[in-house]
């Protein structure tokens, strides 16, 4: 077990290299016991061999890291390997075997003592106890996924990779796969999740990581918007003003503003709450019609989308 | 190395389990040994049975040692390439599995059915051979040493072909170009038991020991060459 109070992951300078390609680049995070943590990134952005890494199935070209409460290294593979579980983006199933047979093999690869409770078990975690004789090959992607996510559960691992769980569903799987990520955090299962779908992250995930190759950002959603878009008003009003600069200048908590459309602005501020009066006192006394002043809601796609648009090649930084 | 043996039963079992359920299998399985029967049986009926005399000097009964070694080599190609096109190979190498155990139990589910149907197919020919040849020409064909020898030199066989099926799978990107190479690399096999059958080489004690000396060297170093080849590493990133 990992030691009380250890990080359930904790990677330092990691690097993956195949030749001359960089997968990943000095990766350095940590991820808490119990934590739900996104992963996020454009394709080939070294996600997926990231994951491969920490689950063993790749060896680091350089740097290292704790799995579970072991440090990555040749000789615990196996060992870490008993402590976790990875869910790839495609759920590998043995299609003309059926769902109990594809978990009976595996509870048998995790030598699980009692396999057949452990699976029952597992399939209800998933909402499938009554699916266990039905062929894999016959099941919907959702339920597959559903499969391949009671699989991964069997072992009752310390720490769960989810690769993509989500990809190439529809809205109603997406949301059965979100319910049973609730259900694991509930349970107090750190999972590392892998995802392309920023809202999924937003709603999952207590902190997350944008990679691209290298470690772009990471923090809580909230924290990342703040820290790449600072804190800003976004004021409308019924016309442009005629002097902006002399009424946004010198009030108090105020950094700087920027025009955004035709009469509307963005103004910088240090806290939005104490700014927000001294700014609708200032636009009256300038004689302008207010529509509204309100704070400005950054998405977390914003984020990623700002900072992957730094990275692309030409872009100003 | 510790081997557990659960692990390499779960695999051995899954594949089986898919085998049955593979109609493609089954008939590969069951034509390709049936296509080796014919030939024997049409020489068994049509002999004459004055001519009986002079087969005893032939061992035209060893070159039925092909099944042996042409079944497993399809099976054994397909073991890894195959999982890995279908994104089975994941899951299970991110498993505590050692790659010794996922090579046993892969080895073993091609190696049971193999031996299964070169066993039976033999038994079928001895049997259809005994009951409806003139009895001359059934004893010139069915003789002690033959049979001896196909029932001694078949699980051999069988596993060097597994070997260098499971190597070549290992490496290649597609499973019909990893059947042909297995064939193709199991070819030199068939080829010797082809020219004792045939008198070329002669049919004698000391050869018989000699190569089941070199068969038994051959599976230990295609044991060694599908364990080299085996690595997760490449698994996971020739999938990619």
């Amino acid at each position: 077990m990992a030691g009380l109070g250890a990080p359930a992951l904790s990677v330092r300078h990691l690097s993956k290299r195949f030749g001359d390609q960089i997968a990943f680049d000095d990766v350095c995070f940590e991820v808490e016991l119990g934590e739900v943590f996104g992963f996020l990134g454009p394709n080939g952005a070294g996600k997926t061999t990231t994951v491969r890494t920490l689950g063993t199935l790749l060896a680091p070209t350089s740097g290292s890291a704790t799995v579970a409460g072991l440090p990555l290294t040749p000789d615990n593979s196996a060992q870490i390997r008993r402590r976790i579980a990875i869910m790839p983006e495609s759920p590998g199933l043995y299609l003309r075997l059926s769902v109990l047979e594809n978990l009976r093999c595996f509870a048998d690869l995790y030598e699980i003592p009692d396999p057949a409770g452990r699976i029952e078990h597992a399939l209800r975690a998933v909402n499938l106890a009554g699916r266990a004789q039905d062929v894999c090959g016959a099941l919907s992607k959702g339920m597959r996924q559903r499969v391949a996510l009671a699989r991964a559960l069997l072992a009752d691992p310390q720490v769960l990779f989810l690769d993509e769980p989500t990809s190439g569903l529809d809205p109603v799987a997406a949301r059965e796969v979100h319910a049973l990520i609730d259900g694991l955090r509930r349970r107090g299962v750190t999972v590392f999740l892998t995802t392309h779908r920023l809202q999924e992250a937003e709603r999952q995930c207590d902190r997350v990581a944008i990679l691209n190759t290298t470690l772009r950002m990471i923090g809580r959603p909230g924290e990342l918007r703040e820290r790449l878009f600072g804190r800003t008003l976004t004021v409308r009003t019924a016309g442009s003003l005629d002097d902006p600069g002399r009424v946004f200048a010198g009030l108090p908590g105020v950094r700087g503003w920027r025009p955004e459309g035709t009469a509307g602005y963005v103004v910088e501020v240090s806290e939005p709450e104490m700014a927000a009066p001294a700014v609708t006192r200032a636009l009256v006394a300038a004689g302008a019609d207010v529509l509204s002043i309100s704070r400005t809601r950054h998405s977390l796609e914003d984020v990623y989308l700002e900072l992957i648009d730094q990275d692309e090649p030409g872009s100003p930084t | 190395m510790t081997v557990s043996r659960r692990r390499v039963r779960a695999i051995t079992r899954k594949e089986l389990h898919e085998y049955r359920r593979n109609a493609a299998v089954v008939l590969a399985m069951a034509i390709l040994p049936l296509v080796f029967l014919i030939q024997p049986l049409i020489q068994v009926f049509t002999l004459p049975p004055s001519a009986a005399t002079a087969l005893r000097h032939e061992h035209a009964l060893l070159y039925m040692l092909a099944v042996p070694v042409l079944v497993p080599a399809v099976l054994a190609a397909y073991a890894v390439v195959g999982e890995r096109l279908q994104g089975t190979l994941e899951p299970v190498i991110a498993t505590p599995i050692s790659r010794e155990e996922l090579l046993l139990g892969k080895a073993l589910a091609a190696f049971i059915p193999s031996i299964a149907v070169a066993y039976g197919v033999f038994a079928l020919f001895v049997a259809i051979v005994e009951i409806f040849a003139q009895p001359v020409v059934a004893s010139a064909f069915i003789r002690g040493p033959e049979l001896l020898a196909q029932l001694l030199f078949t699980p051999p066989l069988a596993a060097w072909s597994i070997w260098v099926g499971i190597a070549v799978s290992a490496r290649a990107s597609d499973p019909r170009t990893a059947g042909q190479l297995a064939l193709l690399l199991s070819l030199p096999t068939v080829a010797i038991t082809t020219l004792v059958a045939f008198g070329v080489v002669p049919a004698t004690l000391p050869t018989a020991l000699v190569l089941g000396a070199v068969l038994l060297l051959l599976d230990l170093l295609g044991w060694r060459a599908a364990s080299a080849v085996v690595d997760r590493e490449r698994l996971v990133t020739d999938a990619t």
